[in-house]
């Protein structure tokens, strides 16, 4: 029998069909653009696929948090920009499995961008030469549509990304940005990633006892789905006041802050990025702040977070000649074939890439 | 189902962290306080926060023979809260349940508790357009469902969710009530400036934009919510108590309105 999702119209083709997403009765539907782009659907690729496809990754950082608004994404973003910038040769990959409320485009500051399809899978979209990024965010047709899925579709989707993606040959560290809760998204990647390497997650929280409530829960996931926990991040620790320069807890630690969770609870505290309202601003422009802002303490913060001791390549950064043996991607992305000049934003279309101005 | 009750609000947004459950339980808060009898459900399985904003942490629901008991606020029984927090042993404990599940769940919280006679139930969501949401706005659409108000944070990323939750809304024939802004500005207690962590202005152009009430922008105050107790009364005069006030006003005009037609 056809599968038809529950918003759909009373004559959906069924998502598994040629025309779905094209046929008559897909006008209007709130999943046309998915369905039309495939990628929801199609063959039930198994965790074997996926595990094909990561192969070439060599470290997983998922970026938790039970509390919605913490600044997971913000979190991903900047960690994946750092990484990125601290070793040219490596090659960074963020994934954004939030489906209702994806972020990533626009933290990232590849809003209207498009992902293609090559005969190699997906192909991401860069942000850097080695920087891309997925996420359900660029298959909307517009920033109105809204992904009303019940579970098993959102895994379905997660299932594609994770085995469809083109990453590259070699993934220094995939990085994935998830949405708050413990529920079908967490478990499915979860449940996808268990056989990985490296395997870890970053837990984000804010100091105020509403959000460590959620984000003990989160722990708790961690440990009874077995995955390692890196360590916390408190975010949004305190605010400096651009006038006077004091600063005031604007969620105050009614409870000892993320610092007496982390000691009951036994994890490490990678660290506290306050709060900074270019920060946001930064975010909701999709810029670099790391780079904008060099001098900010948020910035500061996030570098010393970045290259503790925790967060370190598995088998180093240090095998230079990578990509030796295949085709350097950055060689080939430097050049645009249209415009026949070098280009820094770039989209591959197939093999090749184009700019995008 | 839910025989007894009056109008149903809903609190939504697409984003998380913006607030759902302190406007939640604020306007439970303000609404007893007004006179009306008022239930709150939580509907937020992974991360349900009523019980700890409401200082009802170490409280238990009970059964009687019309169903689940709720757990009541104050003595005189005129605030009703369910939320499957009272429900876990430990505030560690996690819930790890696919959609099918919460499903179950969330129809049970609608079927089996036993509210009695209340005017207004405001029921709290998860961030998201999903199972929760699906599963309630299946069952509230026949009962008498007022609408949904949306939160929002001014800044874009929060923007962005919140316009599909609108499109959610949409879809699912729920009116929507309005749009409140939540954290609009921070007033620094040492010099008085007011910074706009957040930015500022959002939620009132997306409610131009979509053509939906603007019920009122609610500055960030630490103090909101750390006591269990309504910050109408707490803080009278402070800003964030009026814009609460401004807003359960704005709300009982409309319901008045509704019941009439
Ligand atoms: N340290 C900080 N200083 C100022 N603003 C911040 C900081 N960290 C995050 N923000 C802002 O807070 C908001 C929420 O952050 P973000 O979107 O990253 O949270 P999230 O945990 O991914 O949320 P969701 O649960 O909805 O996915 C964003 O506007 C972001 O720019
Ligand atoms: S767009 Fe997809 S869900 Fe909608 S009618 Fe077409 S096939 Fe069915
Ligand atoms: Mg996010
Ligand atoms: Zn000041």
């Amino acid at each position: 029998m056809a599968t038809k999702p529950e918003d759909a119209p009373e004559h959906c083709p069924g998502v598994e069909s040629d025309s779905a997403g094209k046929g008559s009765a897909c006008q209007g539907c709130p999943n046309q653009s998915i369905c039309a782009s495939g990628v929801a659907l199609g063959p039930d690729l198994s965790a074997e696929q996926v595990k094909a496809r990561l192969s070439s990754v060599k470290n997983t950082i998922i970026v938790l948090s039970g509390k919605g608004g913490v600044g997971k994404s913000t979190f991903t973003s900047l960690l994946a920009r750092t990484l990125a910038a601290k070793d040219a040769n490596s090659n960074i990959a963020v994934l954004d499995i939030d489906v209702c409320g994806p972020s990533m485009p626009r933290v990232m500051g590849v809003l209207n961008e498009q992902v293609h399809q090559s005969g190699s899978g997906w192909s991401p979209v860069f942000v850097d030469d080695n920087l891309s990024v997925m996420s359900v965010g660029f298959l909307l047709s517009s920033p109105d549509d809204a992904v009303i899925w019940r579970g098993p579709k959102k895994t379905g989707m997660i299932r594609q990304f994770l085995s469809e993606v083109d990453w590259g040959d070699t993934v220094d560290f995939l990085i994935i940005d998830t949405p708050p809760g413990t529920s079908d998204e967490h478990l499915s990647i979860v449940q996808y990633l268990k056989c990985m390497n490296n395997l870890q997650a970053i837990v984000v929280t804010t100091p105020q006892e509403v959000a460590l409530l959620d984000v003990r829960k989160e722990i708790d996931f961690c440990r009874k789905t077995s995955i390692p926990i890196l360590g916390v991040v408190e975010n949004m620790t305190s605010f400096i006041c651009s006038n006077c320069k004091q600063s005031s807890e604007i969620f105050p630690k009614n409870t000892g802050g993320a610092e007496a969770m982390c000691a009951e609870l036994n994890v490490p505290l990678l660290g506290k990025v306050p709060l900074d309202p270019r920060l946001a601003q930064s975010c909701d422009e999709g810029g670099n702040f790391i780079q904008e802002f060099s001098d900010s303490p948020a910035t500061t913060a996030f570098i010393e977070i970045v290259s503790s001791k925790y967060i370190e390549a598995e088998d180093g950064g240090t095998e230079k000649g990578r990509f030796k043996d295949y085709r350097n991607p950055r060689e080939l992305k430097s050049f645009c074939l249209v415009h026949a000049k070098p280009f820094i934003f770039y989209k591959l279309v197939g093999k090749f890439p184009f700019c995008y101005y | 189902m839910l025989d007894g009750v009056k109008h149903i609000i809903l609190v939504l947004s697409g984003k998380g962290g913006v607030g759902k459950s302190t406007v939640s339980t604020q306007l439970a808060l303000a609404l007893k306080d007004k006179g009306f009898k008022v239930g709150l459900l939580d509907v937020d399985l992974c991360g349900p926060s009523v019980p700890h904003l409401l200082n009802l942490e170490d409280q238990e629901v009970h059964q009687c023979p019309e169903g689940w008991v709720p757990v009541y606020t104050d003595q005189d029984q005129r605030l009703a809260v369910m939320s499957i927090g009272f429900l876990l042993k430990s505030k560690n404990d996690s819930i790890i349940w696919r959609g099918p599940k919460k499903t179950g769940m969330i129809k049970q919280f609608l079927t089996d508790v036993y509210w009695q006679d209340i005017d207004y139930l405001i029921i709290d969501t998860p961030p998201g357009t999903s199972d929760e949401h699906i599963t309630v706005m299946e069952n509230v659409r026949q009962l008498p469902c007022d609408g949904a108000i949306l939160v929002t944070t001014p800044q874009a990323v929060a923007i962005e969710d919140v316009r599909k939750e609108l499109t959610f809304c949409r879809k699912t024939s729920i009116p929507i009530l309005g749009i409140v802004e939540n954290m609009s500005g921070f007033v620094c207690p040492h010099c008085s400036t007011c910074s706009n962590i957040f930015s500022s202005g959002g939620g009132k152009s997306l409610a131009e934009y979509a053509s939906v009430p603007f019920l009122g922008a609610i500055p960030i105050d630490p103090r909101v919510g750390v006591t269990g107790q309504s910050v109408v009364s707490t803080l009278p005069n402070s800003p964030v108590a009026n814009a609460f006030s401004s807003i359960v006003n704005q709300l009982t005009v409309e319901s008045m309105e509704i019941s009439e037609r």
